[in-house]
């Protein structure tokens, strides 16, 4: 399987995520600077968190114009694994490939620290290697990470158990209802605020974040192994 | 238009216009003897900011002097962006502290911002790829709306600008007393790492080469804003907030990844930061250094604004800009790359052989001054020094134990001084986990990164008790060198190299500048004694408001090289039952101390006393017994003594500890005593360890959630671990609601 990093000025987190499935899950893996204009090749796409364009104007709103983006939503429509971590999840919600929006946290402070997360749905190509209702620790990082969208959305979102993480215990940034981490319809696009790539190695404080990548490449392999 | 408005060569010399850029008389004439003419107002400029404290060290050359910067790994000492030093398999690490204290405060959020922009250019000038951010900071007292204010405000620039720029903000350190009440210090270091084979210098050799100018465009921002620092702070300094500069963290890190990719190519001959005095002292420096001249086109220069002069832009302080020299002809690969991060390089000038910085603008020479004279040939000044009276009476001073009626009250409220108090609420704002190395994060002795690919990682602290350094300036900078050497040690890494920041208060005051010279004599002494060079650093002086000089508070930024990642070790008590063991000698000393400024509410005496080669003995012999793999945790005595740091021991995986000691009871838990480290151990471990190190076994540490301790059999302090944790959690966070 042969993971894309999608990378925009300004993007930060690029690096973290390309060592996490490189290293930890010996996958291919290739930076993707944000004016290409084909994904052709890649089985997975992965847009990673930062400050794309300075994060000026508001998170992903600039970066969704981007070219690539043409083919990141290509990707999702041809139903291939799309995850966006922080400021990617933004730019997916920016970018209409996920509903609602975000606001400023709360507290109007940047905040990182590891959070617990509960699982919520483990019927995703992302979740399944957690135990349902299972409490995993990953941390947080952003300035703004506080999920909103209307009550029918809401309604939705659950309805379609397209809610995948929950804030446990704590919420953080005043998210609504708790979220974190969303998918669309389909379900192969995730968006979350905690960053999974930063908790793949104990030695760096934890290593829960692996599951959740060891997920995407077990569909994919399934998926291949069937269609062979 | 306000080209029109520059007075004549005659001007400036009849209306003395020279001493509103802070040159003096004498140092007018000598810029004219060095022309052989009379400056006009563009060369006079050069000069002012060239020759500023802050460019020039012209009050602090005579003590830096001193420093000892050479060392068997010592790859670049100060003169540079930044120090590099050897870390072997073909690496080096690269480090350097610098100050943004004035612009601090006055515009507390684009100072700090923009301290760390700066910093963080310094170390990628040189080729080297930032992997982590530290800050020293202090502050008046979080009694006043205004220090509270500074305070919130230069941690969100600090945050707002690291966070966006990728590199994380593992350490540091915040304290606060009154004399920093107006005059905050903002002190950011920056460490990277670099192959050799990487390695670029500030130089502009090649005459024909081409310099060119890359980043961002200049604007009238930050005009004389070397001159700014170098002046004390007054009420009517808020008027200078023109001289602060603002920050674009998106700029800078695609000036960083376009400066990373550029040092690859073998086109760079020579590229250096646009810091403080800006296009003058890139320039000038480059230059002189290789001993080569300047010629540049300022029509050329990339302008934000319409009408600028050449006094303005060269003066301007603009932030994300960069200065390279290339070799001739091969200008369109470097347009070329830095297109890809949409930015502009763009060709100014070329690189002469007549040791002349000249300028034209609009078809005419305003400038044509020797680079040497600007960069090299400042005056040095030997101020007169004086020892202040408050030291020989302090020196004269028995030590003195404050009165302590209840220990458990006494303990709570010292956890509870903001000095002392979680700095939570200060790193939970700072990504310290971006690019996923940071092994130690905030909060222990040392912050630990892991190099990727290796199984080595680097130890980083910045470290300086400015009480200390009041009572005794000579003392308290050999505790600053030692005590950073004691945290990394504590972290489990070997000390390698320091980098200083040097804030003091006006240098023309003698018994300010008897603080420097003691300051830097036991800073050298230790350095010395603990084999940690100087390889580069920075000079704040004129930290006074209204005539006040802040504490003496030369930062020590450290780094250290940790040769196993599995040796890493932190402060927490691992689990019950391990052995608790203090190493080294307790005596009775409160000069300087937070008890001693909790008791009076103000300082005296002697600071603590140090013997350097006990003080490298003891860390000989727990970076031994850390790379034996005999300790659980290690923890190194500071402010509030014994007690805090054993509670603090506790709060990370919440468990408790029964310690019996003897002897005076409020010397034995709070005095502050050098040289001393708190140490677990695994009880099976007790033999080994105790045959490596003469440390004392005071206790163990329990299940049972409670912090017990008795001196001479009596208990005197027995608290839950969760009361005495929520005291140092809540503090700071308490003092910001009222």
């Amino acid at each position: 399987m042969k993971f894309a990093v999608i990378v925009f000025p300004g993007s930060n987190c690029d690096i973290d995520m390309y060592h996490a499935v490189k290293d930890e899950l010996g996958c291919d893996v290739e930076y993707v600077w944000h004016d290409e204009k084909s994904l052709d090749g890649f089985d997975g796409i992965l847009l990673p968190g930062g400050f794309s364009y300075g994060d000026y104007l508001r998170s992903g709103a600039i970066a969704r114009f981007s070219h690539v983006m043409k083919e990141v939503i290509k990707a999702a429509e041809a139903g291939k694994p799309v995850l966006g971590v922080c400021n990617g999840f933004q730019i997916l919600l920016e970018a209409g490939l996920l509903p609602g929006a975000m606001r400023r946290n709360e507290s109007l402070k940047f905040i990182c620290r590891p959070v617990q997360l509960k699982v919520e749905n483990n019927q995703t190509m992302f979740s399944q290697g957690y135990e349902q209702d299972e409490v995993i620790t990953i941390p947080v990082a952003h300035g703004e990470g506080n999920y909103y969208c209307d009550e029918v959305t809401l309604a939705s979102l659950k309805e379609n158990n397209q809610i995948v993480f929950t804030y446990h215990d704590v919420n953080p940034n005043g998210s609504l209802s708790n979220i974190a981490g969303i998918t669309n319809k389909a379900g192969n696009v995730l968006g979350m605020m905690p960053h999974p790539e930063r908790a793949v190695d104990e030695l760096i404080g934890g290593a829960d974040g692996l599951k959740l990548f060891q997920s995407i490449v077990k569909q994919w392999r399934e998926s291949h192994v069937v269609n062979a | 238009m306000s080209l029109m408005l520059e007075p004549s060569p005659e001007q400036l010399k009849e209306q003395q216009v020279y001493k509103e850029m802070g040159l003096s008389d004498d140092e007018f004439a000598m810029v004219e003897k060095i022309l052989g003419r009379l400056p006009n107002y563009t060369e006079i400029g050069l000069f002012s900011v060239m020759w500023s404290e802050h460019c020039s060290y012209k009050n602090s050359k005579p003590v830096l002097s001193k420093f000892p910067t050479k060392g068997e790994h010592v790859l670049q000492g100060p003169g540079e962006g930044a120090g590099i030093v050897d870390i072997g398999d073909e690496q080096a690490v690269v480090f350097k502290i610098e100050s943004h204290n004035h612009p601090s405060a006055i515009e507390p959020y684009q100072g700090a911002a923009t301290g760390v922009g700066g910093i963080i250019r310094d170390v990628f000038s040189m080729g080297a790829r930032p992997v982590a951010l530290l800050n020293s900071l202090r502050f008046g007292e979080l009694d006043t709306p205004r220090v509270r204010y500074l305070f919130e405000e230069v941690v969100a620039g600090i945050a707002g600008y690291g966070n966006c720029i990728g590199i994380p903000t593992v350490g540091g350190e915040v304290q606060f007393d009154a004399s920093y009440e107006g005059n905050p210090l903002v002190n950011a270091m920056c460490v990277g790492l670099i192959d050799h084979k990487d390695i670029k210098k500030g130089q502009a050799h090649g005459v024909g080469n081409t310099v060119m100018y890359v980043g961002a465009k200049t604007g009238r921002d930050g005009i004389h804003g070397a001159t700014f620092a170098s002046e004390e702070l007054t009420d009517q300094s808020e008027e200078n907030r023109p001289a602060v500069q603002v920050g674009d963290p998106f700029m800078e890190k695609l000036l960083l990844e376009a400066c990373l990719e550029l040092v690859k190519s073998d086109a760079l001959v020579g590229i250096q930061d646009m810091g403080a005095a800006g296009l003058t002292s890139s320039s000038a420096e480059m230059a002189s250094k290789a001993g080569s001249g300047i010629e540049m086109n300022l029509d050329l220069v990339p302008q934000r604004e319409t009408g600028m002069t050449a006094y303005e832009m060269m003066l301007s302080e603009s932030q994300e800009r960069m200065l390279i020299v290339v070799t001739k002809g091969r200008e369109q690969e470097i347009i070329d790359l830095f297109s890809k991060y949409d930015l502009e390089a763009v060709a100014i000038g070329r690189v002469t052989d007549d040791k002349q910085l000249r300028l034209i603008h609009k078809g005419e020479v305003v400038a044509d001054v020797p680079t040497d004279a600007l960069a090299e040939e400042a005056p040095v000044y030997h101020k007169p020094s004086k020892e202040p009276a408050y030291y020989r009476e302090f020196q004269t001073m028995e030590n003195d134990i404050p009165a302590v009626d209840d220990h458990k009250e006494t303990l709570l409220s010292l956890l509870q001084q903001p000095t002392i108090a979680s700095k939570e609420w200060v790193y939970d704002q700072y990504d310290y986990m971006v690019r996923t190395n940071t092994v130690v994060a905030p909060g222990s002795d040392a912050a630990v990164i892991r190099i990727r690919g290796t199984k080595k990682g680097l130890a980083m602290t910045t470290d300086c008790n400015s009480r200390y350094m009041y009572l005794d300036p000579e003392v308290g900078g050999k505790i600053a060198v030692a005590e950073a050497a004691r945290n990394i040690v504590c972290s489990g890494g070997a000390p390698l190299a320091i980098t200083d920041n040097l804030n003091f208060g006006n240098p023309e005051k003698p018994e300010i500048f008897w603080q420097i010279q003691k300051a830097a004599d036991g800073i050298s002494e230790a350095c010395r004694t603990l084999n940690t060079p100087v390889i580069g650093g920075n000079v704040s002086l004129y930290n006074e408001t209204n005539g006040t000089a802040i504490y003496p508070t030369p930062v020590i930024g450290m780094v250290g090289l940790v040769e196993d990642i599995e040796h890493v070790t932190t402060q927490d008590f691992k689990q019950a039952g391990d052995l608790i063991y203090l190493l080294g000698d307790t005596r009775a000393e409160f000069g300087g101390s937070e008890l001693q400024k909790l008791s009076y509410k103000k300082i005296f005496g002697q600071a603590p006393a140090i013997d350097l080669t006990v003080e490298a003995a003891h860390q000989a012999q727990v970076l031994t017994a850390i790379q034996k793999g005999l300790l659980s945790s290690a923890h190194d005595l500071a402010e509030g003594g014994l007690a805090v740091a054993v509670a603090e021991s506790l709060f990370a995986n919440q468990l408790g500890a029964k310690l019996a000691l003897t002897g005076e009871a409020t010397t034995q838990l709070f005095s502050e005593s050098q040289s001393r480290f708190l140490l677990s151990v695994k009880k099976e471990n007790k033999e080994a360890f105790e045959q490596l190190t003469n440390a004392t076994l005071i206790g163990e540490v329990t299940n049972e959630q409670t912090l017990e301790i008795t001196v001479n059999d009596d208990i005197v302090i027995k608290e839950q671990t969760e009361v005495l944790n929520k005291a140092w959690k809540g503090a700071i966070p308490a003092c910001l609601q009222k």
